[in-house]
């Protein structure tokens, strides 16, 4: 897996990449080194910038007192109460796994897990989450020490454009932690409500029979 | 407010860092810097395609870097690109980096699209770059080794003399970080298929480990610094939306398909938290805020209030509409014999008409583009298939020359022809160019669904003759294709350039009608061969709609059709549908796609419909095969279905697909593909149809356009591969989605006798169909 791309490979490409993490937003808690425009120029600028140093321009946090628990670490939210949580995985705490694909609970892209249970971020309110832990496909495991399912969709080359497959994972491994030997029909209706345009769906399909069979 | 200030919890900080450091630290490729323009700005335009340092650099340590302009859009081309430079080149595909689509970086290979990806690489592309720069390498290696290039072979990057492998120079040490000095050849000597070692394997794709640990960058996930959330305001029913702070479910019930702006109210969202700035152009709505759950807020908050042309047809009346418009151009592609005469004295005469709806492309995510537009020169990422083409449409709609656009090609969710990606661009563009910093837009759904250029809808007459025999001896093709918009082309061929107020294209006029144009790929000409043919083809360009390529466009409708009609000439003839089909072919390729496919689905020889089957539930299987645009791959495919005749819902139980692309570059890559085909096709088949009333579109999400789940896919799917490794590669992105509503609509007539002339398959639609048999 040490040669695992991240998406397309160039320098501005990079440039592109380099920056995804970081939080586009206006809002926020805590310093923040800003990279500047000539970041996006070119790879070499890029690593130039992160060599060189940058200032830190700080930003009170407005706050709002939540913290939200995810993949283990307590972070503040500097988001409004009722905003999805999904807004604030993705572009507060720089999350990729989680993806926005309807707002509306009806494809089950942003699926994430709170407590073990696979829920839709995008229709979660931030606020609801409580003391729940909330887990992230990028908590469910990494390359070094994959969740099983993870390994299997690999394996078994369950993707086309993988847009879906953060909502196929976490809702398959929460699926497989509640009823660990289901059935084929069973497995299909679990995964009902999570879209694939791709279809990509008979690879998903032998990659959850076969973390069942192993 | 200081739009300086940036701000985010450190953590995310020291991951940006992390990501970035990751990024930089990998070994970066020597090869030459793009010259920067003045302003910093790097040239825009194609390099040249006969350069072989346009297509490939090898860096000091062996990285090999290939600059293509066909991208990958979920269908793992870069990973088959890859093998065939590791092929030619004698590299180990892990040496390979691949830069895609970026305007001045990568040559101008056209669109990604039409599954001409492979065919492409293979026949003019990478493969005869990378043939051509291993001869340049012999030829150096020859002379730091004092020998001949004929003396000499390549083992992963290094070049050693055949007799004595210790003497040897890598790649690297030839050429590292310097241009490869060589033209393209037009015919570099490239390897003897029978040698292969990477083409022809299924070698795991090099995206799939990134996209399941969450880890993968797509387009959605560009995020700059500075940047801002964008949001369309599309002309949309009920308006205002409910108007909430922040976002909910975002509930409308339809568009306004030709709407005018009538008047926008920025004080409904001037006080909201994070509000920038509202952006209109024309017709063209937009808002800017800081965070992207406020732009969401903003779009829907913002009252404006817009005039309804109700200009479209009824959908029930469509397909009538279509076929009395005004026909803007005739195309008449094929005139053999006399086609007339023939059905005349033909022993019998059949007639019928398919209709094929609009259709969505559907794309999980919703599309999304980052542009930064300022001081007169713009940098969009996107989720593009064509880096220069959306530059050009960029330029137009911003104000600006060329040379100072610059698209890079971030991967998006899938797209499967022109889905919202061009669209997007445009709108980041305009947001961005009136802030004047940079700005992400990401569709909502319903802007995604309703807004986009859609599938074509289709009305195709078919008449043929059989004589006494049951041959046919005489085809007639007559097909209308309502359009509107296309790929950029010129702002006006999308939503968002026609919202803000740029010219939609004059539709195309028509070619003489003689000599006959000959096929226009569109699978409009029948793939067999009659002795009498006419094949006429009507574009019609009305105010309706968007419409543009989706995933086998025009041929899917097509091949529906044709393939229909041929089973209903063969149930008229009383002959087996393969039997029927094989008759009426001289091409050993396509005879061989239909028996593979027959056998593989356990076909047994017998005309349709099948009958005696009693009770509800009719079991049948149907047939449908074609020669992708006559030049390309060949497919067939078989489904068995059943069909309960008391709701009129039909079960697929089996599709087999027997197929033939040419050179199999990567099989497993092919099978995910043809795999995809039958979801999406039996999807579309069964399910898809754009609903809409005289104002505007209601298929806004996807409870008003299902798309087909697990539990509605048959268990059952066969796939027989044809390779053949000495023959050009022909595409696989989308010829088999064009057999499986013909196999189908077939297998529903095998088992029931009713035949199903207009695509979705729906229970009402099967209902009917059932009524008159
Ligand atoms: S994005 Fe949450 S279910 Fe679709
Ligand atoms: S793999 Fe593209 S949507 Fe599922």
């Amino acid at each position: 897996m040490s040669a695992m791309k991240q998406g397309p490979g160039d320098d501005l490409q990079e440039a592109a990449r380099a920056p995804a993490a970081d939080s586009g937003d206006g809002d926020g808690a805590g310093p923040r080194r800003v990279p500047r425009a000539a970041f996006i120029s070119a790879g070499v600028a890029a690593a130039a910038a992160v060599a060189g140093g940058t200032a830190y321009l700080v930003e009170r946090s407005r706050g709002t007192g939540l913290t939200v628990n995810v993949n283990g670490r307590d972070h503040p939210v500097a988001a409004a109460p009722d905003t999805p949580l999904l807004y604030v995985l993705r572009n507060e705490l720089g999350l990729r796994g989680p993806r926005f694909g309807c707002g509306l609970a009806e494809c089950g892209a942003c699926t994430v897990h709170l407590d073990g249970v696979a829920v839709r971020s995008c229709v979660t309110r931030v606020d609801s989450v409580g003391n729940r832990q909330v887990t992230t496909i990028e908590g469910l495991g990494t390359p070094s020490n994959p969740h099983p399912l993870q390994k299997a969709f690999i394996d078994q080359q369950a993707a086309q454009c993988g847009y879906c497959i953060n909502g196929m994972l976490m809702t398959a491994a929460a699926f497989l932690k509640s009823k660990p030997r289901p059935t084929d029909a069973e497995i299909k209706s679990a995964l009902a409500g999570n879209l694939c345009r791709c279809g990509s769906h008979y690879r998903i399909l032998r990659a959850v029979k076969a973390v069942i069979s192993a | 407010m200081n739009l300086e200030q940036l701000t985010t919890s450190r953590r995310g900080f020291l991951r940006g860092m992390g990501g970035l450091v990751v990024a930089v630290s990998l070994p970066l490729p020597n090869w030459p810097r793009p010259v920067l323009a003045a302003g910093g700005f790097p040239p825009t335009a194609p390099p040249s395609p006969d350069q072989v340092s346009s297509w490939l650099a090898i860096a000091r340590d062996g990285t090999v870097t290939v600059f293509t302009g066909k991208v990958e859009l979920g269908t793992g081309v870069a990973t088959a690109t890859m093998q065939i430079v590791a092929e030619e080149l004698d590299v180990p595909l892990s040496a390979i980096k691949l830069v895609q689509g970026v305007t001045g970086k990568t040559v101008d290979q056209g669109y990604t699209a039409g599954s001409q990806s492979m065919r492409t690489q293979w026949a003019r592309g990478v493969r005869q770059a990378a043939a051509s720069a291993r001869e340049a390498l012999l030829q150096l290696a020859a002379a730091r080794l004092g020998t001949t290039p004929d003396r000499l072979a390549v083992t992963a990057g290094v070049v050693h003399l055949q007799d004595q492998p210790g003497r040897k120079v890598s790649y690297g040490a030839l050429v590292g970080g310097k241009p490869i000095a060589a033209k393209v050849a037009a015919r570099p000597r490239l390897k003897d298929p029978g040698t292969f070692t990477v083409v022809g394997k299924s070698v795991r794709r090099e995206d799939i480990p990134a996209k399941v640990f969450g880890t993968f960058t797509y387009v959605q996930d560009v995020k700059v610094p500075g940047m801002l959330h964008g949001r369309v305001v599309r002309p949309v029913r009920p308006s205002p939306l409910v108007s909430t702070p922040t976002p909910r479910a975002q509930v409308i019930q339809g568009t306004i398909a030709n709407a005018t702006l009538q008047a926008v109210d920025e004080s409904s969202v001037r006080h909201l938290p994070g509000f920038v700035q509202l952006v209109t152009r024309h017709d063209f709505v937009g808002v800017v805020a800081r965070r992207e759950e406020q732009a969401i807020a903003a779009a829907q908050a913002l009252r404006v209030s817009w005039t309804d042309k109700a200009a479209l047809p009824d959908q029930q009346s469509l397909y009538e509409a279509i076929t009395s418009a005004h026909v803007d151009n005739t195309k008449v592609l094929s005139v053999v014999g006399d086609v007339d005469a023939a059905l005349a004295s033909a022993a019998r005469v059949m007639k019928a008409t398919y209709a094929h709806p609009y259709q969505i492309h559907g794309s999980i995510g919703p599309s999304c583009a980052v542009a930064d537009v300022r001081d007169g020169q713009a940098t969009v990422w996107s989720g593009t298939q064509g880096v220069y083409q959306l530059r050009n449409a960029l330029a137009t709609l911003l104000g600006l020359p060329a040379d100072n656009v610059r698209v890079v090609y971030v991967e998006g969710s899938g797209c499967y022809g022109l889905n919202g990606a061009d669209d997007v661009s445009l709108s980041a563009a305009l947001l961005s160019q009136a802030v004047g910093r940079p700005v992400r837009v990401q569709h909502m759904r319903a802007d995604e669904m309703s807004w986009e250029n859609f599938g074509t809808p289709m009305v195709i007459q078919l008449e043929a003759g059989l004589d006494a025999s049951g041959r046919i001896v005489g085809w007639s093709y007559q097909g209308w294709t309502a359009n509107r918009g296309n790929r950029p082309g010129p702002p006006g061929n999308l939503p968002a350039g026609v919202l803000a107020g740029f010219p939609e294209p004059p539709p195309p006029p028509s070619p003489p009608s003689w000599p006959p144009l000959g096929d226009d790929s569109l699978n409009s000409m029948p793939s067999y061969a009659f002795p009498n043919q006419k094949v006429v083809s009507y574009g019609v360009y009305q105010p309706w709609l968007f419409t543009g390529p989706l995933r086998s466009p025009s041929r899917l409708q097509n091949t529906f059709a044709n393939e229909s009609f041929m089973d209903e000439l063969a149930a008229a003839a009383g002959a087996d549908p393969v039997d029927f089909r094989l008759r009426h072919t001289g091409d050993p390729r396509l005879a061989t796609v239909i028996r593979r496919a027959a056998e593989a689905a356990g076909w047994r020889t017998r005309p349709s419909p099948a009958g005696g089957q009693g009770g509800n539930r009719r079991r049948g299987r149907g047939i449908a095969a074609v020669h992708y645009e006559g030049t390309s791959s060949y497919v067939a495919a078989v489904i068995t279905a059943t069909v309960d005749t008391g709701s009129g819902a039909i079960t697929v139980d089996q599709v087999a697909v027997a197929h033939d692309c040419g050179v199999i570059i990567n099989p497993d890559g092919l099978r995910n593909q043809i795999e995809g085909n039958i979801v999406q096709g039996l999807s579309r088949a069964l399910k898809e149809e754009v609903r809409f009333d005289r104002s505007g579109v209601l298929s806004v999400d996807w409870s008003s356009y299902p798309i087909i789940t697990f539990p509605e896919l048959p268990d059952d799917v066969r796939i027989e591969l044809i390779d053949h490794p000495g023959l050009p590669a022909l595409g696989a992105g989308e010829a088999s989605i064009s057999v499986i509503a013909g196999a189908l609509g077939n297998a529903v007539f095998d088992a029931t006798g009713a035949r199903l002339r207009q695509v979705p398959f729906t229970p009402d639609r099967v209902k009917a169909a059932l009524s008159t048999v």
